[in-house]
């Protein structure tokens, strides 16, 4: 024995996964949607998620580059944050706001608070809520699904579920099929309630998100919808609701680490939604309520706290 | 008996599915032929060193004792072979502290001591005194002297002793091979145990990835002339990591909770090592103390891997050599298991009592990945056994912050390394855990 022994804590063992594989999974769960979404909407979606994936690990790579940090690009954390960013909005929109989205993502809200595990928000939502106060006609300008066949996309624009609805006007609403395989207005990947689904049950069944956070959220807006009389299926299929539940709420930064925290985060979520669907005066508040859940995350921790095996209690 | 025996474990949380890799299990143990020289440090136990009793050129024979302490917590020391004193040495355990070393060098001739004769036993109190002087430690691992563990406090009531087989960490299978190889005295050793001690009910606990340690041992615990009340039980526990830590296993056999700094015995339990129950029947049988021990050598550096009953003191170099010698040049030898093992810095340490696995890995086993950020995940506060957040604690240790380290419970924390193990960004936990304890003992940051 010539060579020098390695040395070093306990455990020597590694169960083998890593960040990069965490976010592969979370990529594949996204892809049912993707295709979904080139489907229904055509080339422009394919188009619109290319330059927001490129523009995300662009800015990522630079951040890292300037700051003279260790490259993060490998862990594919910006590959997902530059599809949800795409997935958020709407089909026909001028690409460069994508590339303005992923600046606000990726280097104001991710790489400012110091790179993947350190943003308080998430940077995709909080990107979309500055693209729906800088851009508020483009973000609200939305394209039928399939008008893309016609050649004729500029003239077919129509409205989300949830903004008739609010106008009253319900003779014009798909119906819940429609809604379930995604034919309606909306953002390009929030759509296809059947992709959401296929794509939450492979991260459940991969153990990549516990579903606590999902259940409650969704549970909450059923249950909050079901007591004001509401149509429950339309509701949890309508904007971003899914697509909020299954893959924003649950991103591991910006939500709470226990699962009685998690529970709290995933009412909170379902009630502020709900509440602004009802109540306010934008058809829809799945970024806003998430957001905004995400802020209290570091309050719900502190009353979430496990009590250790064994060990007497004192609140402090 | 008022105690009913638990159908299936009780709910215990976190955890982790670590690999089995339990590739010795089916091999015979093999017997180390007597090397020429130990070395045998004075400290094999938790609690006091001993004081060498013999000095350089004496003679001394198997059994014989080299070793003691006036302490109350420690364990005498025995020479494991027979021959001359060459040397008293100091040697650097794996733990890092410094100890004396009794280095023997061998005769040939195994010759037994005239000492070892067996003892009298017919009360508790004779039972401890003559554990006392086998040596006998916690086998599992931890070496705490097995008189103390024994000794019970007046006015507490042990009503349940625990024997522990879960093994739960990998590659590790000298408890199993001692179940199926010293089965006999593995259940002699429980009847003295319990009817010394009037316990009530016995659970012998086995993870039930071991299939045949269980079969072997509920086949021979069904004995109506012992037990005729049916109270010495084997409970097959679900295989998952850290099965085998003391709060974890009495809480899946019992649903006690040990609360923090105190002992099974606090709340009713003895839990022991399957190992030291069939040594406690062995000693009262022969009178021989602790010499042998049973040692998993296995991992990818090693060209045979297999369970071998070497002598306390034999160096490493040898039992390696006695296994086919390296198979890749070894970059990481553990004493232990994967999971709570120490690494060691040469292989010329000798094997101690309370050793179970030494473990040699190649290169591509042996190094870590590197470290990345922590993106709050959630594994590490899932998979904690002991239910705290280790990568708050993390935090607050870098931190240096004492009052958010105890309020986070750093000292309930045992080590196991679940929380590391299912890391995907590999950040050094336990590491960094024990950094915050010995931040707490301290008082704060200096």
């Amino acid at each position: 024995m010539e060579q020098k022994l390695i040395v070093s804590a306990s455990p020597h063992l590694r169960s083998g996964t890593s960040t990069q594989k965490i976010m592969l999974d979370v990529i594949i769960a996204l892809a049912p949607a993707a295709v979904a979404s080139v489907i229904l909407f055509g080339p422009r979606a394919l188009l619109l998620m290319a330059v927001s994936v490129a523009s995300c690990v662009v800015c990522e790579y630079i951040c890292r580059r300037v700051l003279k940090r260790p490259q993060t690009v490998n862990d594919l954390s910006a590959v997902v944050t530059g599809l949800l960013l795409a997935f958020n909005l709407p089909p026909e929109i001028n690409p460069l706001v994508a590339v303005f989205g992923a600046v606000v993502a990726i280097v104001v809200v991710k790489q400012m608070f110091g790179g993947i595990g350190q943003n308080f928000v998430n940077p995709a939502l909080t990107a979309r809520i500055i693209l729906m106060t800088s851009f508020p006609t483009r973000m609200t300008t939305w394209t039928a699904p399939f008008a893309y066949m016609n050649g004729e996309a500029d003239a077919m624009t129509t409205a989300t579920p949830l903004a008739l609805s609010a106008q009253g006007a319900t003779d014009s609403l798909p119906g819940l099929l429609q809604m379930f395989l995604g034919v309606r207005g909306g953002c390009l990947g929030e759509t296809c309630a059947l992709a959401l689904l296929l794509g939450g049950i492979y991260l459940v069944a991969r153990r990549v998100i516990s579903p606590v956070i999902p259940v409650c959220y969704l549970g909450t807006a059923a249950v909050f919808s079901l007591l004001l009389g509401r149509n429950v299926l339309f509701d949890l299929m309508a904007g971003g609701l899914l697509l909020g539940a299954i893959f924003m709420a649950t991103d591991y930064t910006t939500s709470p680490l226990t699962v009685k925290g998690k529970v709290i985060y995933g009412i909170g979520c379902g009630l502020l939604t709900m509440l602004i669907r009802v109540f306010g005066s934008l058809p829809e508040g799945v970024s806003f309520s998430i957001v905004l859940m995400n802020i209290l995350v570091p309050l719900i921790e502190r009353i979430s706290r496990p009590k250790p095996f064994g060990k007497e209690e004192v609140r402090s | 008996m008022g105690l009913s025996f638990p159908k299936k474990p009780f709910r215990t949380h976190g955890g982790a599915a670590v690999p089995h890799r339990k590739n010795t299990a089916q091999l015979q143990t093999a017997v180390l032929p007597c090397p020429d020289q130990v070395t045998i440090p004075m400290q094999q136990h938790v609690g006091a060193p001993c004081k060498p009793l013999v000095k350089v050129g004496d003679t001394v024979d198997v059994g014989q004792k080299i070793g003691d302490s006036d302490a109350y917590v420690s364990a005498p020391i025995h020479a494991s072979i027979s021959g001359k004193v060459a040397a008293i040495t100091q040697v650097t355990l794996p733990g890092g502290q410094r100890t004396d070393a009794v280095v023997i060098q061998s005769d040939g001739e195994m010759r037994v001591s005239p000492d070892v004769k067996p003892p009298k036993v017919d009360s508790a109190e004779s039972l401890c005194r003559a554990l006392r002087e086998s040596g006998l430690v916690g086998l599992g691992g931890a070496g705490f002297p097995a008189h103390v563990k024994l000794n019970v406090p007046k006015g507490k009531r042990i009503d349940t002793l625990i024997i522990n087989a879960a093994e739960c960490e990998p590659y590790i299978t000298a408890d199993n091979r001692e179940a199926i190889e010293n089965a006999q005295s593995v259940l002699e050793g429980v009847y003295i145990i319990r009817d010394l001690l009037h316990i009530d009910r016995v659970i012998i606990a086995v993870e039930n990835n071991k299939p045949d340690v269980i079969e072997t041992l509920t086949r021979i615990a069904d004995n109506p002339e012992r037990d005729p009340d049916d109270n010495v039980r084997v409970l097959p526990l679900r295989a998952r990591y850290p099965q085998g830590a003391e709060k974890v296993l009495v809480k899946s056999c019992t649903d006690r909770v040990i609360p923090l700094g105190k002992l099974p015995a606090d709340v009713g339990c003895i839990v022991m090592n399957i190992t030291s129950v069939a040594f406690v029947a062995d000693y009262l049988k022969t009178g021989m103390p602790l010499v042998k021990k049973r040692v998993t050598v296995d991992g990818s550096a090693i060209q045979h891997p297999q369970n071998v009953l070497v002598p306390v003191g034999t160096k490493i170099s040898d039992l390696v050599a006695f296994c086919g010698g390296w198979k890749a040049e070894p970059a990481k030898l553990l004493m232990g298991g994967p999971m709570m093992g120490l690494a060691l810095t040469g292989d010329d340490l000798p094997i101690l009592k309370q050793n179970n696995g030494l473990l040699a890995f190649a290169e591509g086993d042996a190094v870590l990945p590197e470290p990345t950020a922590c993106i709050r995940c959630g594994r590490c506060v899932a998979g904690c056994p002991m239910d705290l957040m280790p990568t708050q604690l993390e935090k607050y240790a870098e931190l240096g912050d004492v009052d958010a380290l105890n309020r986070y419970g750093v000292m309930c924390c045992m080590e196991c390394g679940t929380c590391a193990y299912n890391c995907p960004a590999n950040r050094p936990l336990v590491q960094a855990i024990r950094m915050g304890k010995a931040l707490v003992k301290k008082g704060g940051k200096q």
